[in-house]
């Protein structure tokens, strides 16, 4: 029972720790923190109850759903609301704007920083690859917010005030964190490497298709990962630059449940469950890449 | 656009530099074509914008017509402005009540989650989920949660402060997006913490059991220490996206009651139809300084730190 025990602890912990008292709590790695369980598991329960009252609101009729009970089980069930938010909301049409602003960003983001961040690490003796290299890291100083007004004049003047001027914007937020990181990886990719394929007679171009971009595929998911959650569920970029309501994107269309419809709650919460639900999908799929992705952009950058 | 490297210090410099060590390589003209679109754009978008920003800052634009230079009339005006200084106070407030919020309790659970637990993978999953979802949307949820339930349960529990909605109370109205904003930071900061602690090696606790140290006292002496460069990342990253804080705000209390909870993003955006366009443009130019003064902070703190 000492601590040269605790290589083995994972096999034995479940065994032992079970009922075993308190009195030798310090020795680590033991056996179970069932205190901490506890803790943890109603932590877990604050998590999950605004999104219980989202799905059972959702599902209750426009009766149950003003009740005042917010915490109670719809019955009886219903899909009333998720009907009128579809139509209410024109949810495919928002999806499919959503989708594009996402998909959109994510693709640019990622090949227009891998691109940039090639070409300047390759050239980092010439003075302009350099600079430029300073130049779109110092957009991490500037905020959304700073710029916004001039961005909504200039997006309008040049016909850019719909979803492709949003994708613009968001891809040229995105980039100074993600070249940061493109730049950081492909420093540790050796020269010779490189070279090699030089000499079997690939072009630069080829090289980077065959072997660079292949080679950035983890970055690639941590600036995708970052340019995804962004586009999709930001609210404060297309709201102001998208200057027509039909075409904003599925957070924008929610606000439609704050002036009109307050009172249609059942409605309101199958709109945001619709809205939601896709990133939450998502994120369940492919959630290793996600906390990895997160844990790598944080300590990177 | 290239006006960057063109001007001023680099061309002095390469009028000066000593000769180049080796022959100057020519760059294959694919490379200008894999960067030179994308700083073309960033200048467009982003350059070009806040260099427009700044200008009309001096003068008395509201957006649109005539114009004429007005000096730092903006700027001074700005700083007897109640509404600006409380929209300041405000998100520096907010921002600091929110950093301590969710450093706290992030690493507290990082702690836990990275201790002997059971359900460790479920619970890490369901802890992450607020990362991923929309903050206007998660505000809508939360706004109908304190503007009915918690009243309900206020009234029920017979607690009469709590009886009318936290969002329609001036002075409480901070603490409930204090608390939505959290609910949703909290993940990414947890996530950035575990890495921190796994990165602590086992060892160096065996050798505080053997000591005789308790769990408290390692995790004041040995864990927080040494997960202290984490803490830093953390508190800065945090600190920086609060002080744009918009979308959340917007879905709780819209700024109000009044303007209580107006924060700077808000009035600056406010500065589009409110007809005071150049007087925002100068609140974003100086709201811009900040920005950089605290993106210079972390700099040299994150430095300092690499160096030691």
């Amino acid at each position: 029972m000492a601590t040269q025990t605790t290589t083995a602890a994972p096999a034995t912990a479940r065994g032992t720790g079970r009922r075993a008292g308190r009195s030798t709590g310090h020795v680590r790695s033991e056996r179970t923190n069932w205190s901490g369980t506890v803790v943890l598991v109603l932590c877990a329960v604050t998590v999950l109850l605004p999104l219980y009252v989202t799905v059972s609101m959702a599902f209750k009729t426009q009766g149950q759903a003003v009740d005042g009970q917010a915490f109670s089980l719809p019955a009886p069930f219903s899909v009333d609301g998720f009907v009128q938010a579809w139509n209410l909301t024109k949810f495919p049409v928002g999806a499919g704007i959503s989708l594009l602003v996402t998909a959109g960003t994510v693709v640019a983001t990622i090949l227009l920083a891998a691109f940039a961040s090639y070409a300047i690490m390759r050239n980092w003796d010439h003075r302009l690859f350099r600079y430029s290299f300073y130049y779109l890291l110092a957009a991490m100083f500037i905020p959304f917010p700073v710029v916004a007004l001039p961005q909504i004049q200039l997006t309008g003047r040049v016909g850019l005030d719909n979803p492709f001027g949003v994708i613009l914007l968001a891809t040229m937020f995105q980039l100074s964190f993600s070249v940061l990181l493109f730049t950081a990886f492909l420093r540790s990719i050796p020269d010779e490497l490189e070279e090699s394929a030089r000499l079997d007679g690939a072009t630069t171009w080829q090289t980077f298709w065959r072997l660079i971009f292949p080679l950035l595929a983890p970055m690639s998911a941590t600036v995708g990962i970052f340019a995804f959650l962004y586009a999709w569920n930001d609210f404060m970029m297309p709201s102001l630059i998208i200057s027509d309501p039909a075409l904003q994107t599925l957070p924008v269309r929610q606000n439609l449940f704050q002036s009109q419809f307050s009172n249609n709650y059942h409605v309101a919460f199958a709109s945001y469950l619709m809205a939601m639900a896709p990133a939450i999908v998502a994120y369940l799929f492919t959630q290793r890449w996600v906390m990895e992705g997160v844990t790598q952009g944080a300590v990177k950058g | 656009m290239t006006s960057i490297v063109t001007t001023g210090t680099a061309a002095h410099a390469a009028a000066t530099a000593p000769p180049a060590r080796r022959p100057r390589r020519r760059v294959e003209p694919l490379y200008y074509l894999l960067l030179l679109p994308t700083v073309v754009l960033f200048t467009l978008a982003i350059t070009v914008p806040g260099i427009i920003g700044i200008f009309f800052s001096f003068t008395d634009s509201i957006g649109i017509g005539d114009w004429s230079f007005v000096g730092l009339t903006n700027y001074v005006a700005m700083f007897s402005d109640p509404a600006i200084l409380q929209s300041y106070l405000f998100t520096f407030g907010f921002a600091v009540a929110t950093v301590l919020v969710v450093n706290v309790v992030a690493f507290l659970l990082a702690v836990g989650l990275t201790s002997r637990i059971r359900m460790k993978t479920t619970l890490r999953t369901v802890f992450v989920v607020p990362m991923v979802i929309s903050g206007i949307i998660i505000a809508y949820v939360f706004n109908f949660l304190f503007s009915n339930s918690l009243p309900a349960a206020g009234a029920a529990a017979g607690i009469p402060w709590l009886e009318i909605s936290l969002l329609a109370n001036p002075d409480l109205a901070w603490v409930a997006i204090v608390l939505v904003t959290a609910w949703q930071s909290i993940p990414g900061t947890m996530l950035i913490y575990i890495a921190g602690l796994l990165s602590v090696p086992g060892d160096v606790y065996e050798a505080a059991d053997l000591d005789g140290a308790s769990r408290v006292q390692q995790l004041l002496r040995i864990t927080v220490p040494l997960v202290a460069g984490y803490v830093v990342i953390n508190v800065i990253l945090g600190f920086k996206g609060y002080l744009n804080a918009y979308d959340i705000i917007v879905g709780l209390t819209n700024g109000g009651p009044g303007t209580a909870t107006r924060s700077v993003a808000m009035s600056i955006i406010a500065g589009f139809n409110g007809g005071d366009y150049a007087y925002q443009m100068a609140n974003a130019t100086i709201f811009f300084v900040v920005a950089v003064l605290i993106s210079l902070l972390q700099l040299s703190l994150t430095r300092t730190r690499k160096a030691s």
